[in-house]
């Protein structure tokens, strides 16, 4: 497992058994579930055979929680108690929270101690709750549903986020993740998703075709423009909109319906019935030229209109030539002319109305593709992620190159934004810039980073305040302190810092500027545990012994191969005797010291792991050109 | 954690160092590298080899960035050279450049104005792209005679030409969303 011998990659040391893992769309209307089973991709479904759970959460005041359809049946006679479309608010600061159109909960008004923090917290009868919590019950579901449907534990997930999702909404998928208890194996973006599952259906990557991801959502619209070459996916470009979808052509429709019904602004219940009347017309609109909308309002006021497939196009124009702006600029940023797109692929439920096929179509100039469900495409491509990544492929031979949606910045003099990386950068990607200090003596420095294209700070969005202490004091400007940007393949934000000209690593205070912090977190996880049985205790300390034999066995394998080349005597036996401490709490010790004993474990070989790697790869790299000498003396 | 490949970006890819490089080679060398050493491989591997493989990625993608960009991979190679552009500090420049690139900037500036904004938009990428090609010429020639000094200025004035083409994007990613 650990300390792979790179130079063969994907094999692992012993053959071991499938390994559960599932892809997960986490969507704003629908949430999807799906695993590769005996080589094949497919969607779980429930006992119903219903392969979608409905993105909906109810919270009773009995504190019973209900997710899917059943919490859906609940949004018309208790929608206060009721959220739907929560991705919408991933991420999102109290004031953005409140901004949105359409959200017909209550936000609560109270601040936490600090009264800093600002993670719009929605009033429920079971208490307030955060858009991760809301999430994190959903993600909770699909779990069960897997692991009832694979009879086993899950070893992890690759969930879905829309490419254009930024740091904050990343984090807070992840860590909604992280409190259903599901390990998340990769974040992966929507559209790449969508393209893996495409690629290998249709050998689509045969000649290096560039292909067109079309995903217009529930609540968000992503494209990408990605190159397929023999499994290789990359990320051309992407660009979109998290705030655009499906649900706003079902807002165009209530208006419709508002008017020409004679309806005056209404209560959420009436609102939620408004909102179910305008789906199913944009349904039927979807095959037929008009939709029969019939519905009974509270004050026994029946309304009966018909909306014509003209009129209704004609409404939503406006919000789908919207979309037609990130496609010219995924062209311009990838350099790639309109005539050089091989294929157009839609992805998500809204792709379904007629009128964003034919504009998408009349823009790339080629028919679009819609063979694989649009609802279903990202699930099955993030399960045969998953798949790999759990490692029940070996002999993958898929590469998959995705990039950051969004510049990242810091604020300079001025309050402008100077980027550090720029959007459509192929991550992981580090980069370093050098500060110094402006006093004498100054220990301390502040950093805030922001994500967005705009020159000004206050243009772009704020992903948190980073505070270096612990800079050795000395005269003014003479401090370099390298700050070193790091976005790993998740898209996800680190900042590490050094001074160096003592070598001295600044400490760094993280304040997110919207998201929860990682004590936050620990809370909420706590707190749901407070209830859990035993159980959890014991499953926790026999999931930590599994971890700690893993890691000793890997570190054996490795000592036995090359201990004596990349390890003198001293550090062998320091290895050694944290080896032993290890051993040693198996045993006897609770999880969380089991915990630390691999931590310190693996943080005391991190060095010889460095060594060996570099090594390996050194020596590959001498094969290679061994190799091409043997091409040139074949010529 | 220190990722340490290889001295420099050429060697990183097997290229011989220069001007000119092979983009179908780069590419290739940089796909099989990756394929190995991208996180991907070592998604149930320990924090250590995580880390050491998201670093290991990171340096790849920013050498191949660099190698296949000409104006980062001239940058790279005067740096190499110890030759640094100081693009913050000195900003001295031949009369005759900022007289070209002012012209090019007045254009730019009236580009919302005209009736047909986006043939003017291409108009002023065709006049930037035809410079770009001339000014990276001669970096070519003076930097494989060694004459760092002059490839320096040129290098300076291509960076120039570079931002402006970047700002002719943005300007026309401004009529799009118009």
């Amino acid at each position: 497992m650990a300390l792979l011998q790179i130079s063969e990659p994907g094999q692992s040391a012993a053959p071991h058994q499938h390994r559960l893992a599932v892809g997960i769309d986490l969507g704003t209307t629908n949430s999807l579930v799906a695993t590769v089973r005996s080589g094949s991709p497919a969607v779980l479904a429930d006992e119903n055979g219903e392969p979608v759970v409905p993105s909906v959460v109810h919270y009773g005041s009995d504190a019973s929680v209900s997710v899917g359809a059943k919490a859906a049946a609940l949004a018309i006679v208790d929608p206060l108690n009721c959220i739907s479309s929560v991705k919408r608010l991933m991420g999102k600061s109290l004031q953005e929270t409140r901004e949105l159109t359409g959200l017909v909960n209550t936000l609560s008004d109270s601040t936490d101690e600090s009264g800093e923090m600002q993670v719009p917290r929605i009033v429920t009868a079971g208490g307030n709750v955060t858009a991760v919590e809301v999430s994190s019950r959903i993600l909770e579901a699909l779990k069960l549903r897997a692991e009832e449907a694979l009879g086993g534990e899950l070893v992890g997930a690759v969930v879905t986020v829309p490419a254009y999702f930024d740091d904050a909404q990343r984090q807070a998928t992840k860590d909604s993740a992280r409190m259903a208890g599901l390990h998340v194996l990769r974040l992966l973006n929507e559209p790449t998703a969508a393209a893996i599952a495409y690629g290998l259906d249709r050998q689509m990557e045969a000649e290096g075709s560039i292909v067109a991801i079309y995903d217009l959502g529930g609540g968000t619209f992503d494209v990408s423009l990605l190159r397929m070459n023999r499994g290789v996916f990359e990320v051309l470009a992407t660009a979109g909109d998290t705030a655009l979808g499906g649900d706003d052509i079902d807002r165009e429709i209530v208006d419709w319906i508002c008017s020409n019904g004679e309806i005056a602004a209404s209560d959420p219940s009436t609102m939620r019935r408004l909102l179910e009347a305008a789906k199913s017309a944009k349904e039927q609109l979807s095959s037929a030229q008009t939709a029969a909308i019939k519905l009974n309002l509270n004050d026994e006021k029946t309304i009966e209109l018909e909306l014509n497939r003209t009129d209704f196009e004609q409404m939503i124009e406006p919000l789908i030539k919207r979309t037609l702006a990130p496609c010219r600029r995924v062209l311009r940023d990838a350099g790639v002319d309109k005539s050089e797109v091989t294929a157009v692929v839609m992805v998500g439920g809204s792709t379904r109305v007629p009128l964003v096929r034919q504009q998408t179509g009349e823009f790339f100039q080629r028919d679009v593709l819609t063979d694989i469900n649009p609802d279903e495409v990202v699930a099955i491509g993030a399960a045969i992620q998953a798949d790999i990544l759990a490692g029940n492929k070996p002999d993958s031979d898929m590469l998959l190159l995705d990039v950051i949606p969004l510049s990242l910045g810091i604020e300079t003099m001025g309050g402008l934004a100077e980027k550090v990386i720029q959007r459509n950068t192929t991550i992981p990607i580090a980069r370093a810039q050098e500060f110094t200090t402006y006093k004498d003596g100054q220990t301390a420095m502040a950093l805030h980073v922001v994500q967005g294209e705009r020159e000004m700070v206050s243009d772009c969005r704020s992903l948190a305040r980073f505070e270096l202490r612990d800079i050795p004091p000395m005269v003014a400007g003479k401090a370099r302190i390298q700050v070193v940007f790091q976005v790993d393949a998740d898209g996800l934000l680190t900042v590490s810092a050094i001074e160096r000209e003592s070598g001295v690593v600044a400490s760094i205070d993280v304040k997110p500027s919207y998201g929860l912090s990682d004590n936050e977190i620990e809370t909420m996880l706590r707190d749901s545990m407070e209830n859990a049985s035993d159980d959890m205790q014991s499953r926790k300390l026999a999931e930590q012994r599994v971890e700690a034999e893993r890691v000793i066995e890997a570190l054996d394998a490795a000592m036995q191969q090359d201990a004596d080349e990349f390890l003198d005597a001293d550090e062998k036996s320091q290895l050694l005797s944290l080896r032993s401490g290890l051993q040693d709490t198996i045993d006897s010790g609770s999880a969380a010291e089991i915990k630390n004993a691999v931590e310190m474990l693996e943080k005391g070989s991190s060095e010889y792991v460095e060594r060996r790697m570099n090594a390996s790869v050194r020596r590959m790299m001498a094969g290679q050109s061994v190799n091409e000498i043997e091409e040139k003396l074949a010529d | 954690m220190q990722v340490d490949l290889t001295s420099n970006y050429f060697e990183l890819f097997g290229l011989p160092v220069g001007f000119d490089v092979d983009l179908q080679r780069l590419q290739s060398r940089y796909q099989e590298l990756q394929k190995v050493l991208h996180p991907d491989n070592f998604a149930a591997a320990s924090d250590a080899e995580k880390r050491w493989s998201m670093q290991a990625a990171a340096t790849l993608n920013d050498a191949q960035a660099t190698l296949k960009k000409p104006l980062a991979r001239a940058t790279y190679l005067l740096r190499m050279n110890d030759v640094d552009l100081d693009t913050e500090t000195d900003t001295q420049m031949s009369p005759q450049f900022l007289m070209c690139q002012m012209e090019l900037r007045e254009r730019m500036e009236d580009i919302s104005s005209k009736a047909d904004p986006y043939s003017e938009v291409e108009s002023v990428r065709a006049e930037i792209s035809e410079l770009t090609s001339e000014t990276s010429a001669q970096f070519a020639g003076s930097f494989s005679s060694n004459d760092f000094a002059v490839a320096r200025d040129f290098a300076r004035q291509w960076q120039f030409l570079d931002k402006l083409a970047r700002e002719t994007d943005d300007i026309e990613a401004a009529l799009d969303e118009a």
